[in-house]
């Protein structure tokens, strides 16, 4: 494992890409021999994918369209009853008003929190194995062992935010009984957990940069602050808009840390949608419900993920 | 989609992507600054953890008793360990979330690397759209599928099995992308040469092709693993028995178990941090290479 890596520059330095060169004794001899490997090839792939991906999606869709229960009631075929009745849930829109949210609050201090943090140690700071290993481990832990550390820390009693806060004179907060704030101390787990990720891809980003950029500003008298949103910030863009795009598909699909600190509460002001979608089939024994509100869940990610094309295509363009 | 975009850094240069101090000239002053803030910070992040062992090392008394405090005043103790450790479930747990994330990421290696072979060097019929395909299931949540991949499992019978647990997270689109944009850049030459020799493409794909990939199939490999070992939500619904659960899931139920017993609660939740924290310290380099590789993937 550690030897291997050497082989990967080399080719990168070659120049050329073969993918980019016309490879004419591959192509024209397209035979049937190459149809039959190329697909016994895909085949192991391709069963997982239908089996547990396409045949979900459809069946799903199907399951929507019908009034089927967990308990093994199905009360056939109800058309688009399950929407019109998801359309007019005011729960559902509570949730997925929640979930974006939190998507909101939550993406902005993941991103900027992030690239800060990378800029900082990127300007040469010594023990750089030290940083990752700080802002990199949380990520590592699974969702419960964080909702264990965070709810431990917002106990109104016996937590270290509130004895944080009684030393700094300011009365406590019921972090996760208040509905106003409950969302926010989510947010504060969520950010601990997940920023080392977007962190670390910032960082290998900011060391892409080639060092003429920067030796060149210094050359005409650019300061560390000039140089960081006159070249960093710039150089950073494409790695910004896919880590943004990312990390909002990212937060819409929020779940483990809510369901385990709060349970959606307190009075469902924290609930998302994917744990209205867990409870409408799970609690509410409405597998057909529940599968038209995936849907209509599926459909908001794509609205997202079309806009994506569309602002990268602009950029681009 | 957008799949060209952010091709740059297929892999990096072993010095170049870490431990390389930079070297822009930065004056002392701004650097020492940084370096005070980032400490600060790293402390910050490294406060929760603090927490969670001075409070595993407490008696349940010393624990809950007000005011806080990081020295409990009956001193130290292991009692909570020893007391998950013996009545808990966390070392079968620990088992079943090695078993299913070992299974899961070999699963996915193998078929990840042979659909990106075919796509990368084989040409057959429908190739172009195979690939848009995979590439635009990329864009499914898996908690859209969590209701109809229940009702399937539900009518193979494997709920409560370590099939439920595995089988459904094989497939990661993403993966089967970055693997194909790397053997792309592997030079043809070898595999012609070998096939004019008169081998099979499956002894070149073993033979050739993998061992050069090595790099990729590890970044892969630690992105499914940390994945598959951390994932909640289809493991906490695919399995109710506690001897089957994984180590997420079953600490959801011990925290509902224990209630108030807030040492053990930490404890717990210590353990069942521990063997991925210790991966990371032997394998640092290796895992933040392969999350800087492959992280950007889905896009």
């Amino acid at each position: 494992m550690s030897t291997a890596p050497a082989t990967a520059p080399a080719r990168e330095s070659s120049g050329i890409r073969r993918s980019d060169l016309p490879a004419p004794v591959v192509k024209s001899s397209r035979s049937r021999r190459d149809n039959i490997h190329g697909w016994a090839f895909s085949a192991p792939f391709l069963v997982f994918f239908l089996m547990f991906l396409v045949w979900p999606m459809i069946s799903g869709a199907i399951m929507s369209l019908t009034g089927k229960s967990l308990t093994g009631a199905n009360s056939g075929f109800i058309g688009l009853a399950n929407y019109t009745e998801a359309f007019a849930d005011s729960d559902m829109w509570r949730s997925l008003g929640n979930t974006l949210y939190f998507t909101l609050i939550s993406t902005v201090p993941l991103v900027v929190i992030a690239l800060a943090l990378a800029a900082l140690v990127n300007m040469g700071l010594p023990a750089q194995w030290l940083w990752r290993l700080s802002f990199f481990s949380p990520f590592l832990l699974a969702s419960t062992v964080v909702s264990l550390f965070f709810a431990w820390m917002y106990n109104p009693e016996l937590g270290l935010f509130n004895d944080f806060l009684a030393k700094l004179g300011i009365p406590p907060v019921a972090w996760l009984n208040d509905p106003s704030v409950a969302m926010w101390a989510i947010v504060i787990a969520t950010v601990w957990w997940t920023v080392g990720f977007n962190f670390l891809l910032y960082l290998a980003a900011l060391q892409n940069i080639p060092q003429q950029h920067y030796e060149a500003a210094s050359l005409d008298g650019a300061g560390g602050w000039r140089q960081f949103f006159s070249i960093s910030l710039p150089q950073l863009g494409p790695t910004t808009v896919m880590i943004v795009i990312l990390q909002i598909l990212a937060s819409l699909k929020v779940f483990d840390q809510i369901y385990q600190m709060t349970e959606g509460g307190p009075g469902g002001a924290t609930r998302s949608i994917v744990q209205y979608i867990f409870e409408a089939g799970f609690t509410g024994y409405r597998l057909g419900y529940s599968a038209a509100i995936s849907y209509i869940f599926f459909g908001l990610i794509l609205l997202i993920a079309l806009a994506q094309v569309f602002i990268t295509r602009k950029r681009s363009a | 989609m957008a799949t060209t975009t952010l091709s740059k850094p297929a892999l990096q240069p072993e010095g170049s992507a870490e431990s390389l101090p930079n070297r822009r000239p930065k004056t002392p002053l701004s650097r020492a600054l940084a370096t005070v803030v980032v400490s600060v910070l790293a402390v910050a992040w490294l406060v929760p953890f603090a927490w969670a062992t001075v409070t595993a090392l407490k008696s349940e008394t010393d624990a809950a008793s007000t005011p806080i405090s990081w020295i409990p005043a009956s001193g130290f103790t292991f009692d909570a360990f020893a007391k998950v450790l013996q009545s808990g479930n966390i070392p079968t747990w620990t088992l079943n979330s090695l078993f299913t994330s070992a299974a899961i990421t070999a699963i996915t290696l193998v078929i990840s690397a042979s659909v990106a072979y075919a796509i990368s060097r084989i040409d057959f019929r429908g190739k172009r759209m195979l690939m848009g395909v995979i590439v635009a299931s990329i864009i499914i949540p898996p908690p859209v599928l969590i209701i109809p991949l229940f009702q399937q499992m539900q009518s193979l019978n494997l709920i409560d099995t370590y099939w439920a647990l595995i089988l459904p997270q094989v497939i990661h689109s993403p993966m089967v992308f970055v693997l194909k944009k790397f053997f792309d850049q592997i030079p043809r030459e070898l595999e012609e040469a070998a096939l004019m020799d008169g081998a099979g493409r499956l002894r070149i794909f073993t033979t050739i092709v993998l061992p050069l990939s090595r790099p990729i199939l590890a970044a892969v490999a630690i992105f499914v693993f940390i994945g598959a070992w951390n994932n909640f939500l289809w493991p906490f619904i695919a399995t109710n028995e506690s001897s089957l659960l994984t180590l997420p899931v079953g600490l959801q139920t011990i925290k509902s178990a224990y209630g108030i017993q807030y040492a053990q609660n930490m404890a717990s939740a210590l353990l069942a941090a521990l063997p991925l924290i210790v991966v990371f310290l032997f394998f640092q380099r290796q895992i933040i290479r392969g999350v800087a590789t492959t992280g950007l993937a889905g896009t």
